[in-house]
């Protein structure tokens, strides 16, 4: 560190800037955009200068929509709490499914068990709109279309194959020996799992919980085709501000800021779960 | 204490046989050492022991009951690891506490279980420690402890020591065999140090290849080694190992070293004209002046001196090396021409060919001499 001159200390640092800008700044905007009308945002030159207003937070909350045209209702708090339920649902139910099966397969290496576990993965390869005509189909047959049921069911693709792999990367980190041990030592497998497998393997459930969550909330085309107005998640409500009067910018910044903040303060309160997670494989015996 | 069999195990990995129809008895109270190079298969047979692997063919007997088929928690053994295996989210008494736990005393049963233990062990205050903030020593001794405290019939440690520093293992060589023998269990021991061997075993097993190549007391296994293998593993400067052929003479079985004939009084003409390797204990060799009767001219090379003996490097006239091993503080020479005599007494004939120990024809090697 000491053999770094100025200048590169100094370039590093514009370097460092521009790249945190480059990511940031399109957020910061929006941020800025969520407490302006649509006039301030559509005026040119626009400028950083404005008197904020909460009017778009307003309107979002009661769900009244004013526009040149009339009062619209919109549903994005219910769209916001369609996305909580939804991903949360999507998540617990791919923890209990995916964490006994990825140690299932980490631990126990039967006849196809790698063909299951990748065709498991294979899930994420395709894209969705593969599977979406058939699956519309399918679901309409079962009466699944627009139920929570169904959407829940439908996001499995996407989050049981993350938990899966990800989490049976952990386990197989684990010393089997001390799996081993706790056995000896007179303890049934489902108690080892319990007390030792699932605590050791905890910062990884964690971080791959996360993930799943936030590939879950993100999901827009799925929920786009297979849920109508009332299950919608926010990615797909936030097209109702597109409306026969014109965007509007400032409830559509407004929608994101407030849609974001879930995952935002998940990911900074799991973030030492997934440090802890990533150094766990340090510490041996 | 409980009695062990092992009857034919056969444990193959894919294509790899890694246990070759083995089988073991180990007696009530017995200290069994199962000695071997990496690889030879001990701890795979020592966790077939405990159930966590299942042999392919075979059964497993211990106390004389079937275990073959019953799970590593119903077995009721005791097990240390090689790499210690302690739990790393739980304290140290936690840890030792586990196999208290699963028989579900009562939390002053296992409060007293392990404070006894731990200070046997001397580990009683670190207990409340997480595995991460114990010294590599202490992690040693939470996992004997762990493996102890139940009180386990049978007892299987897994080369404990091998992770541990020189200093403590010396330590510990004094102090297990009190510890066990204060435990009462039968012992079932890996280790990979004919040392650690010789001190702990009533009995060495060694291992080579998945099989068994010789069994019986340290003493018997170093006096007369199965085959050169053998001979290698135990002792230490290794064993000098020369290719002869002896033959008849007047006075008996002779072999020549730089034209100097070597008596060998335990073996009888059947091995005159065969090619054999002769094996010599580097302490059996001494360090004579030029007009002894038997002396051999060599050239010093190198002195190494141990601790407690100096180890010498000579060369014969046919460019030969041989290890001469004194106790330290005696005299002996440091460079130059010198002079060794052997005692052929005390020397091995293996066969050449077969690498098998060839029968000598006093009484002892009778006993001993043949392989398990």
């Amino acid at each position: 560190m000491d053999t770094t001159s100025p200048l590169e200390r100094i370039l590093r640092a514009v370097a460092l800037t521009l790249v945190v800008v480059f990511f940031m700044f399109p957020i910061f905007w929006i941020f800025l955009m969520s407490f302006q009308t649509n006039e301030t945002i559509l005026s040119i030159p626009p400028s950083i200068v404005f008197s904020p207003t909460l009017s778009n937070y307003a309107a979002l909350i009661t769900g009244k929509l004013q526009t040149a045209a009339g009062t619209l209702d919109i549903a994005f708090m219910r769209n916001l709490g369609n996305s909580i339920f939804l991903s949360v649902t999507s998540v617990a139910v791919a923890l209990v499914l995916g964490v006994p099966a990825a140690y299932a397969f980490a631990r126990h290496k039967f006849k196809g068990s790698e063909d299951i576990a990748f065709t498991l993965l294979s899930f994420r390869f395709a894209p969705p709109l593969l599977v979406l005509l058939p699956l519309t189909q399918y679901f309409q047959w079962l009466g699944l279309s627009n139920t929570y049921f169904g959407l829940i069911w439908v996001y499995q693709l996407i989050c049981l194959p993350l938990i899966l792999w990800i989490v049976r990367g952990y386990f197989e980190d684990i010393s089997a020996d001390v799996e081993y041990a706790y056995r000896i030592a007179g303890h049934s497998w489902f108690a080892t799992f319990r007390k030792i497998a699932l605590p050791l393997a905890g910062p990884g459930i964690a971080a791959a919980g996360l993930l799943a969550f936030i590939f879950a909330w993100n999901n827009f085309v799925f929920a786009l085709v297979l849920a109508s107005a009332d299950k919608q998640p926010v990615t797909v409500g936030a097209l109702a501000f597109i409306t026969s009067s014109g965007i509007q910018y400032g409830q559509i910044a407004s929608a994101i800021v407030l849609s974001v903040t879930p995952t935002l303060a998940l990911a900074l309160y799991a973030q030492r779960y997934l440090v802890e997670g990533l150094s766990l494989g340090a510490v041996k015996g | 204490m409980t009695t062990l069999h092992l009857k034919n195990i056969v444990k193959r990995y894919k294509s790899h046989t890694v246990l070759d129809d083995l089988s073991l008895d180990v007696a009530d109270g017995e200290r069994l050492v199962l000695f071997g190079p990496s690889g030879s298969g001990k701890t795979v047979l020592l966790r077939l022991v405990a159930g966590v692997i299942e042999p392919d063919e075979g059964r497993v007997l211990i106390g004389g009951e079937d275990m073959t088929d019953v799970d590593a928690e119903h077995r009721g053994v005791g097990m240390a690891f090689q790499n210690f295996a302690l739990f790393p989210h739980m304290s140290a008494f936690d840890n030792i506490a586990s196999p208290l736990t699963a028989t579900r005393s009562s939390k002053d049963a296992i409060a007293a279980g392990v404070q006894k233990v731990a200070k046997l062990l001397k580990i009683d205050h670190v207990l409340s420690h997480h595995p991460k903030a114990l010294s590599n020593g202490q992690k040693q001794r939470t996992a004997l402890a762990r493996a102890l405290v139940g009180s386990p019939p049978l007892l299987l440690l897994d080369d404990p020591l091998r992770n541990v520093d020189a200093k403590l293992r010396f330590e510990m060589r004094l102090e297990l065999p009190r510890l066990l023998a204060a435990q009462g269990a039968t012992v079932v021991y890996v280790t990979q140090d004919y040392k650690e061997a010789m001190a702990l075993g009533d009995r060495i097993a060694v291992m080579s290849q998945g099989r068994i190549r010789q069994i019986g007391t340290p003493q018997q296994i170093y006096n007369a080694p199965a085959d050169i293998e053998i001979a290698r593993l135990f002792g230490d400067p290794t064993i000098n190992l020369l290719d002869v052929t002896p033959q008849k003479g007047g006075e008996g079985v002779f072999v020549e070293l730089s034209n100097v004939r070597v008596r060998l009084a335990d073996y009888d003409g059947d091995v005159s004209g065969k090619s054999c390797v002769l094996g010599l204990r580097p302490e059996t060799i001494v360090f004579v002046d030029a007009s002894a009767p038997g002396a051999i001219p060599v050239t010093v090379e190198a002195e190494t001196p141990l601790n407690e003996k100096t180890v010498t490097l000579a060369m014969t006239a046919r460019g030969r090396e041989i290890l001469v091993s004194r106790p330290a503080g005696t005299p002996g020479p440091v460079a130059g021409p010198a002079h060794i005599a052997v005692n052929g007494a005390q020397a091995f004939l293996f066969d050449k060919a077969s690498g098998r120990l060839l029968p000598r024809v006093d009484r002892e090697s009778k006993r001993n001499g043949e392989a398990a």
